[in-house]
Order: C-alpha cells, then sequence, then structure tokens
C-alpha cells in the first residue's frame, strides 16, 4: 500500500496549483487524473490533420498573479498583447482595446465617455470585490481577524471613493446587467456585449436578477496585469497547460495522469485515502478533491461517511452547462464582415443587443436551444503556422444550449450546428465553403469528454446562493468539508470557474493552515 | 426530482382524520367520545374513566391503539448500514429478534425523533415513530441497496401492558412467550397470518406490543379481548398511558422536546445530549448523521440544556411551571408532571438551561399555578433532581413474567 502527505484528485489547473502549493511547501504529494493528460480541458488538440486548436477555454482573462508566484508558473505563452474584444452588431462593429475596452472603436463619441464611465465605475467596484476572491470566502460564525482583513479595507476602499460610491456599490451588486447597461449606455452593441460577457456559462439572461456578478466575476480577472485583459496564449491552451504542469513536477508532485479515482476512503468521519480505478488503496491524512463538488460528494464518497443533509445540498446544487463548443478546420482564414483583419486576432462576439441575449436564453429555460444564439469566436491558430500551416481553427463558445435538451442531443446536435454555421456565415461570408472539418460539443459531450459534470463552466451556477459561503453549498464551504480531512479545490469551489487557479491557491493555503 | 419520488409513496395527507382498524370496537366501549387527531386518526384521551385506566395499566392489564404511530418497512442487503447513517446507536448490534429504543438527528446533530427499531430478520427491519419521516429517510436511503415502505396504515398496532399481559396473551392461546425476554420479538401464528409480539411499551410495567396486519385487526381485538376481560383487560386512552410514561421516565417529542424539522424557532432544536439521550449515541460506531455536531458540541464544554427529573415538593403536578434558581434566576421549564399514584410522589420531567441541571442542581424551585375555581393559586415548591425512571418495576424485565 502507498501513502503520502496529501493526495489531490484531479489534474486540472486547480488540482495542478494545489498540488504544487502543497509540494513547495515540502508535502509528499500524489496527484491522480483520470485522464490520459493533465488539465484534460486545456489541452491543444489536433481536430483534423494539420489542425489545432483549444480543446475546451479558449482564452486566459483571469489566471491570478497570485497563482502565478506561488506555482512559479512559466507564463512565456501569455507573453502577447492582449487580445482585442470586436462586437458585432447591425452595422459597423465595436472594438474594444486594452483591459476591456480602455479604448473604443466604432462608436460615436459621446457613447466612448459614457462607456469609460461606466468601464470605470465597473472596474473600481470590480476591484474592491476582487479582494474577497484571493482567500477563503468569510464563513459567518466563523469570521477570524484574516477574514476581517478583506472586510475592512473593502470599507476603506469606499470610504476613500466617499459615500456615495458605497451606496453606489450596494445599489448596483445584485441588479441585472440589462438594467445596469441601460442605465449607462445607449449602444445596442456594447450593451450586447456586456449581456453576453455577463451570462456567460451561467443559466441566466442579462435580465436575470443578479446578473451582473457575472460581468463583475469577469472584471476581477486580469492578463499581463491588466484588469479585463485577455490573452488567446501562443500553441493554444496546451501551452498553459504544459506549464501548469512543468510547475508540479518541479516541486516534486507524483503526477499520475490516466488514472482515475474510484472512491474516498474514509472511517467515522474522517477521509483516509483513496482507491483506485485500479483497486490500489493509497493513504493520505489529507484528501483534496479538485473534482467537481457534487461528484466528489454523489459518487466518491460512501454515502454512509457523510450527512443526508449534504447528500439533499448537492442533489439540489444547480450545475448544468448552457454553452457548446464548436470546433471548425477552415481551409482558409475567414473574413468577418466590417472587422480588420488585424482584429480577427481577438474575441469576435456575436450578441446584437440585449434583447438578443435574453431572447436567446428563453428557450433554454425549457429545454430548448436558441434558434438565434449569441457567442463568442476566437481563432486560436491565427498567426501561429505550426497550429494550422494551412488556413485556420477556430473555436466558439455558443449559448444557450441547454445540458438536458427536449428531445435529446443526438437529434439536435445537427440542428444546432446547422444554426450556429448559418450565423456564422452571415457574418463571414463564404465561411462554410471552407468547412474542413466541424465537431460540436454540447454540454452533455462536454461533460463526457472532459469529466465536467452537467459541462458547467464553474462546476456549479455562480448565483448568490452558491457564492462565497454558500459554495459550493454551505456545509462545504471554504474548502474544507464534513468530512474531515476531505478539501475541495475544483471551480466549484470559492471564488469559482475559468482559469484562475485561485479555488486551487486558497485550498492550498487553507490546508497548510489547518495543520501544526 | 425530488417531490416526484416522493408523493407517490406517502399519501396520508389526501384523507384527514381517518379511523384506526380498531376503531369499531374502541368506538363501541368509548364512554367520553375524547377524540383526538394523532397523525391523521382518530385516538381517545379517554375510553371511560382516565384514573381507572390507569389503574388498569398498573394493577391488571390494559390495551391501547398504538395503529396511528407511524412504521416503516426497511429491507434489503443495505438496511442495516441504511440505518446505521440514520440513527444514533449501532445497529448492527441489533440482533435480528431484538428492538432498540433509539432516536435520530439532522446534520447539525438536532433530535428529528425517538422512536423503536424492530429487526425481525438480518435484512429487516421495522421503524416506529411519532413523526413522519419518509422524505429524510428516503434521501438518506439513496444510494443503499434497500427498500423503503411507509406501512403506517397497513399495519395495525396494540400496546397490552400491565402485570396481568401476560397472562391475557396465554389465555387468549399465544404460546410459548414465557421466554420472551424484554426487547425481544416473536412472531406467532393468528388467524392464518401472523402477529409480530414484542415485549415493548412505553408504560414501565411487564407489557408486549401487537403488530397485525389492518385486516386481522378486529379477529385479533376480539381474540384478546375474549380471554383477557376475565382478567380485568380494560380500553384506555392516551391520558392514562401518559401517567404510565411520565412514571417509567420517557419522553415525548413535542412536549419534553420539539423536533428540530418542527420547531420554529431555531434556539428551540436539541442535540441527544441536551434531552437525556446522551446514552443512544455510539461515537464508536460508523459515521452517523449528526455525529460530527454532537462530537464537536462534546468538545466545546457539554450540553447547553440538561433534561431532568424533577420530584416537587406537595401534591400539585407541576405542568408547564417555571424553574428557578434559588427563587430568583429562571432556570428552565417543566415540559411533563404529574401526580404519580405508584410512587405517592410529586413529578416531573423538566428541561433547564445549563448552568442548571449540569453544575448547578441544588436550590431549585418551581412557580406553579394552579387554578383552583377561578382563581390562581401561586404555588412556590422545592424541586430536587431524582434520577429518572422515577418507578422501576421488577415485573417488567423479569423472564418468564410472574407474580412479581
Ligand atoms: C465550454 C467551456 C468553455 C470554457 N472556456 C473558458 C475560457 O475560455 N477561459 C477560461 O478561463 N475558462 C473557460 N472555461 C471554464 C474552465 O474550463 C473551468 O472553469 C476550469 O476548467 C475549471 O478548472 P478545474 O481545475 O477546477 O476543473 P477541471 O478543469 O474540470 O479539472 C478537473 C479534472 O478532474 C479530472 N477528474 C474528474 N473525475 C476524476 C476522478 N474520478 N479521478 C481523477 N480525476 C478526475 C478531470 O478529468 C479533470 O481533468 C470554459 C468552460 C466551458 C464548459
Amino acid at each position: 500500500m502507498t501513502s503520502c502527505d496529501a493526495i489531490v484528485i484531479g489534474g486540472g489547473h486547480n488540482g495542478l496549483t494545489t498540488a504544487t502549493v502543497l509540494a513547495k511547501s515540502g508535502r509528499k504529494v500524489m496527484l491522480f487524473e483520470a485522464a490520459e493528460a493533465l488539465c484534460a480541458s486545456m489541452q491543444t488538440v489536433e481536430i483534423a490533420p494539420g489542425y489545432r486548436t483549444s480543446a475546451l477555454s479558449h482564452l486566459v482573462n483571469r489566471l491570478a498573479p497570485e497563482v502565478i508566484r506561488a506555482t512559479g508558473l512559466d507564463t512565456a505563452c501569455l507573453n502577447r498583447t492582449p487580445a482585442p474584444t470586436v462586437t458585432l452588431g447591425a452595422g459597423e462593429p465595436v472594438v474594444l482595446r486594452g483591459g476591456y475596452g480602455e479604448t473604443l472603436d466604432g462608436v460615436s463619441a459621446e457613447e466612448a465617455l459614457a462607456f469609460a464611465a461606466f468601464r470605470q465605475k465597473l472596474m473600481a467596484q470590480a476591484a474592491i470585490l476582487g479582494r474577497f476572491l484571493t482567500r477563503r470566502p468569510p464563513l459567518p460564525g466563523e469570521i477570524t481577524r484574516k477574514d476581517l482583513l478583506p472586510l475592512t479595507t473593502t470599507g476603506l476602499a469606499l470610504l476613500r471613493g466617499g459615500r456615495g460610491a458605497a451606496r453606489e456599490l450596494m445599489r448596483m451588486l445584485l441588479t441585472n446587467v440589462a438594467d445596469a447597461a441601460d442605465e449607462h449606455l445607449c449602444d445596442d452593441r456594447l450593451r450586447g456585449l456586456m449581456a453576453f460577457d455577463a451570462t456567460l456559462g451561467s443559466h441566466m439572461g442579462p435580465r436575470s436578477p443578479g446578473s451582473l456578478l457575472g460581468l463583475y466575476y469577469r472584471l476581477t480577472g486580469s492578463a499581463n496585469g491588466i484588469p479585463g485583459a485577455q490573452i488567446v496564449p501562443l500553441g493554444g491552451m496546451g501551452a498553459l497547460a504544459t506549464a501548469f504542469t512543468a510547475a508540479a513536477e518541479r516541486a516534486g508532485v507524483t503526477l499520475r495522469p490516466g488514472t482515475p479515482v474510484a472512491r474516498i476512503e474514509a472511517v467515522q468521519g474522517r477521509a483516509t485515502g483513496v482507491t483506485l480505478a485500479d483497486g490500489t488503496l493509497v493513504q493520505a491524512p489529507v484528501v483534496v478533491s479538485a473534482v467537481h463538488p457534487a461528484t466528489t460528494f454523489l459518487q466518491l464518497v460512501d454515502r454512509a461517511e457523510i450527512g443526508t443533509g449534504l447528500t439533499r445540498a448537492f442533489r439540489r446544487h444547480r450545475s448544468r452547462g448552457n454553452v457548446a463548443k464548436l470546433h471548425l478546420a477552415l481551409s482558409r482564414v475567414p473574413g468577418f464582415t466590417g472587422v480588420a483583419e488585424a482584429d480577427h486576432a481577438g474575441r469576435i462576439v456575436l450578441a446584437r443587443s440585449t434583447d438578443h441575449v435574453e431572447t436567446a436564453f428563453n428557450p433554454a429555460k425549457y429545454a430548448e436551444f436558441s434558434p438565434d444564439p449569441a457567442m463568442e469566436v476566437v481563432l486560436p491558430s491565427l498567426g501561429q503556422p505550426e497550429m494550422a500551416a494551412e488556413g485556420c481553427t477556430l473555436s466558439a463558445l455558443v449559448q444557450f444550449a441547454p445540458y438536458a435538451l427536449r428531445g435529446g442531443w443526438a437529434a439536435g446536435k445537427a440542428k444546432l450546428l446547422e444554426t450556429i454555421l448559418a450565423r456564422l456565415e452571415a457574418h463571414a461570408p463564404g465561411l462554410r465553403e471552407t468547412i474542413v472539418f466541424a465537431d460540436l460539443l454540447p454540454p452533455p459531450e462536454i461533460e463526457a469528454r472532459f469529466a465536467l459534470p452537467g459541462g458547467h463552466w464553474h462546476h456549479g451556477e455562480m448565483t448568490a446562493d452558491q457564492l462565497l459561503f454558500n459554495r459550493p453549498v454551505h456545509a462545504a464551504a471554504g474548502y474544507r468539508t464534513p468530512l474531515d480531512g476531505l478539501w475541495l479545490a475544483s471551480a466549484g469551489s470559492h471564488p469559482g470557474g475559468g482559469i484562475s487557479g485561485l479555488p486551487g491557491l486558497n485550498a492550498a493555503r487553507e490546508i497548510l493552515e489547518a495543520r501544526p | 426530482m425530488i417531490a416526484p419520488r416522493r408523493h407517490p409513496a406517502q399519501d396520508h395527507f389526501r384523507q384527514p382524520l381517518t379511523e384506526t382498524p380498531f376503531h369499531p370496537r374502541l368506538a363501541a366501549l368509548c364512554e367520553t367520545e375524547s377524540w383526538y387527531n394523532w397523525a391523521g386518526q382518530k385516538a381517545l384521551h379517554s375510553v371511560y374513566d382516565e384514573e381507572l385506566e390507569y389503574f388498569a395499566i398498573r394493577s391488571t392489564a390494559a390495551v391501547f391503539d398504538i395503529s396511528p404511530m407511524i412504521k416503516y418497512r426497511i429491507r434489503g442487503p443495505g438496511a442495516e448500514a441504511m440505518l446505521n447513517r440514520l440513527t444514533l446507536r449501532d445497529v448492527r448490534k441489533l440482533a435480528p429478534g431484538r428492538v432498540q429504543y433509539t432516536a435520530w438527528c439532522d446534520d447539525a446533530g438536532e433530535v428529528l425523533d425517538d422512536g423503536t427499531l424492530f429487526r425481525p430478520g438480518p435484512q429487516e427491519f421495522r421503524l416506529c415513530s411519532q413523526g413522519r419521516h419518509l422524505p429524510w429517510i428516503l434521501d438518506t436511503a439513496e444510494g443503499f441497496d434497500c427498500t423503503v415502505e411507509d406501512e403506517s396504515t397497513a399495519i395495525a398496532g396494540l400496546a397490552l401492558q400491565g402485570p396481568a399481559s401476560f397472562a391475557v396473551l396465554q389465555a387468549a392461546g399465544f404460546s410459548g412467550l414465557e421466554t420472551l425476554k424484554t426487547f425481544n420479538i416473536r412472531d406467532l401464528p393468528h388467524e392464518g397470518g401472523q402477529v409480530t409480539i414484542s415485549r415493548t411499551g412505553f408504560t414501565g410495567d411487564l407489557g408486549y406490543e401487537l403488530f397485525c396486519p389492518a385486516e386481522a385487526a378486529l379477529s385479533l381485538w376480539d381474540r384478546l379481548w375474549s380471554a383477557g376481560a376475565p382478567l380485568g383487560l380494560k380500553p384506555i386512552g392516551y391520558n392514562a398511558l401518559d401517567r404510565a410514561r411520565i412514571e417509567a421516565g420517557f419522553i415525548v417529542p413535542g412536549t419534553d422536546f420539539i423536533a428540530t424539522d418542527l420547531a420554529l424557532r431555531a434556539d428551540r432544536a436539541r442535540l441527544p445530549d441536551e434531552i437525556g439521550l446522551d446514552w443512544l449515541v455510539d461515537p464508536a460506531k460508523t459515521q452517523f448523521n449528526g455525529r460530527r455536531a454532537i462530537m464537536a458540541a462534546r468538545a466545546k464544554g457539554g450540553p447547553r440544556h440538561v433534561l431532568v427529573g424533577l420530584e416537587v415538593e406537595d401534591n400539585t403536578p407541576a405542568v408547564g411551571a417555571i424553574l428557578y434558581h434559588h427563587k430568583k434566576r429562571e432556570a428552565g421549564v417543566v415540559s411533563s408532571a404529574i401526580w404519580s399514584p405508584m410512587l405517592k410522589r410529586n413529578i416531573a420531567i423538566a428541561s433547564l438551561d445549563a448552568p442548571y441541571g449540569s453544575r448547578i442542581t441544588e436550590d431549585l424551585w418551581v412557580e406553579i399555578y394552579a387554578l383552583r375555581e377561578l382563581r390562581y393559586h401561586k404555588l412556590m415548591k422545592r424541586a430536587r433532581i431524582v434520577p429518572r425512571p422515577f418507578l422501576k418495576l421488577r415485573r417488567r424485565t423479569v423472564t418468564p413474567p410472574g407474580l412479581v
């Protein structure tokens, strides 16, 4: 029988972050990943001979500087100027440059001023909220001196902005992005973009209560030190996966890809180790689950070892994806109408207006996909001949595509693909005839391919009832769980999903503090 | 997902105030019409005379209709493990053919209910309680290889209690029960079917509980009645039973503690240790619902509430009275109280707020408001903490039962 100081289940970027940080502090750490590759959802894959692209995620916009520092991550693949966002509406596109539109092309001078003011306000508010992301969420009843730090600095920051700023944050915090954008902006293309960005990956439309939180969350992220910026990594997401893996190796983590964990072992309410799918037992006083929290508690842990209330909470946990991923291999670089050639290297968003995004969401409530979906398009191989010698690859994230489609995805997939291709063709005439290969992954296929339950972006909805001390559920918030010795570290924990590494880092810090 | 799974499993609420399988016999004997609603079924406070009914329990034999009790049948290879997750005691130690008094809690360690767990066979259980818990039990059973079935209306139940109860069963032709020990179960033939007889009860006396299919209820009653009437068998209502159970020191949910899922006020929920059920908690067994919270509370320095037995001076039952320390500081409340005819003492069950009842156990007083013909007599009486059960009868446990 094998044993070590800490076991990490799941080699996503969060699991690797936890493992690396624990190993760097001297722990003997073993990490087990089900897939053959570590960071399975961040691979660069060959979808057709000669065409390479990012397997799932395609943009880096919230990788935390704290995580880069703590793991010693090599970020060479991010050494690029931030990509612009191009939002296509009726007529000319709007281009946001720098960190979420530090400068704007394509709007009236008046609208540019209005946007600048709104952007500044959102950025300032996001910066305040961001203080809560890099540490354990404050847990009611267990507030420590350490928890008081962000609370105090938040108070101070708000005071510095004057009483009006505090009131304004409280007023806006739980509103919806549609109202907030209507209040500040006139241009439908900008409002549509914000509606899209606020809801991407969630089961909500821009008019759903609390939808502004999604936009705040996005704006808490940064790339290359620029808040709100985004980067299409050199070499695709796989390059970043390699960097995370290398950091773990350097730290001395024993990495075991292709090794699914079958069970978390526990005795009398304390985790003691894991049993691998091949039956091997591995023991450790600390078991970190960096896989989806519902998988952790409903599949890996023996029900007898946890409370009925906890099982109930996880059965109610909302984590069904709404985003489909489209891969295209194209024999020629597409030309989006009105978009400058250089800006094709950016993120191209098809969201005409708030109404467009809201209308795209409506069918998802009734288990149908949108006949006129909103989407973001990235050309991951652009300017990188080693990824596509000829033509290019196109990666699109399309919403809304509900996890449980009425009539099933077997029948629905071809129809959604046709719908998406028609939309793309409308904006990039001639694109369809250059398609060499197309692959559409609705949420259930994302779930199957990346062992990502529900195919959910964040391992669980990011609504107020599943945030902070309620993330993923109240009893398992703050990385510690009711099963002593078992810790959570995936995107399902605070602060949430996206390639940030923060759940993994925060978890590691809590674990290190917990043991004498 | 949860709701449709539960609804078909329980539909008791569709028909309010039904009659128990014994109703025709009880209604015929009833002289008081003091019906009340017990879990949706008609039950009697008293059949003819509360006083005489009480003395039937203690001097001859009494029969009490326990059909409204909630009964769940749990079967399957995973039943034992499931029940070990659900309840506080170690079900592995409950041998087939035995019964266990037990309780269960939510994740916060707060008591949901107490009840009796019967184990007729290795993979077969019946859980009896006051409250309904099907959704909770079904959710607890998820992932375990067992089935849970609400058999509350399908199964009729009778409590046969009192010194002559064994004689009544013997006279009714239920043979071989002289070897049945306390908390043992046996199946005996009745009308081509079976009656399950356990040596259990809520009176602290010699007594049995009989369970049979609802269809066999009337014939079982008649069989007991014709054999028992000459031996002094009497039907009784809840009031008489309640006196006996207080003497025996048993607690009743809703009276002596509030089940956490029914408590409207968050501070009314109780850990087992706070209602005298600490002895049920088995930390050495497998993990169970509430263990973490119960152990954490223990580590933090013991219960915040203490349930005790009291003996109060004089003879006025201290029902609902407030407890004081040094006649001044409020220390708790009396939840059950009677003048015990057997003990000739004024006894009560009370909940104290620590440190009263734990560190401070002397100088306790109860303030009784006794309404006497439209005038309150305010009495301040000394109360002494005494062990429960107040009344211990040798005949409850002696095997074979005899005239002890
Ligand atoms: C369609 C889509 C597009 C996205 N695009 C972006 C994007 O562009 N930018 C961005 O920042 N974020 C994006 N995200 C979000 C991002 O992918 C996730 O939030 C992120 O992957 C979460 O990382 P993680 O390490 O917590 O979990 P995961 O990446 O899900 O890693 C968990 C790992 O655990 C493994 N595992 C599961 N079960 C077991 C087991 N039993 N034993 C061993 N291992 C197991 C899995 O194989 C997996 O590798 C996207 C998400 C989706 C769904």
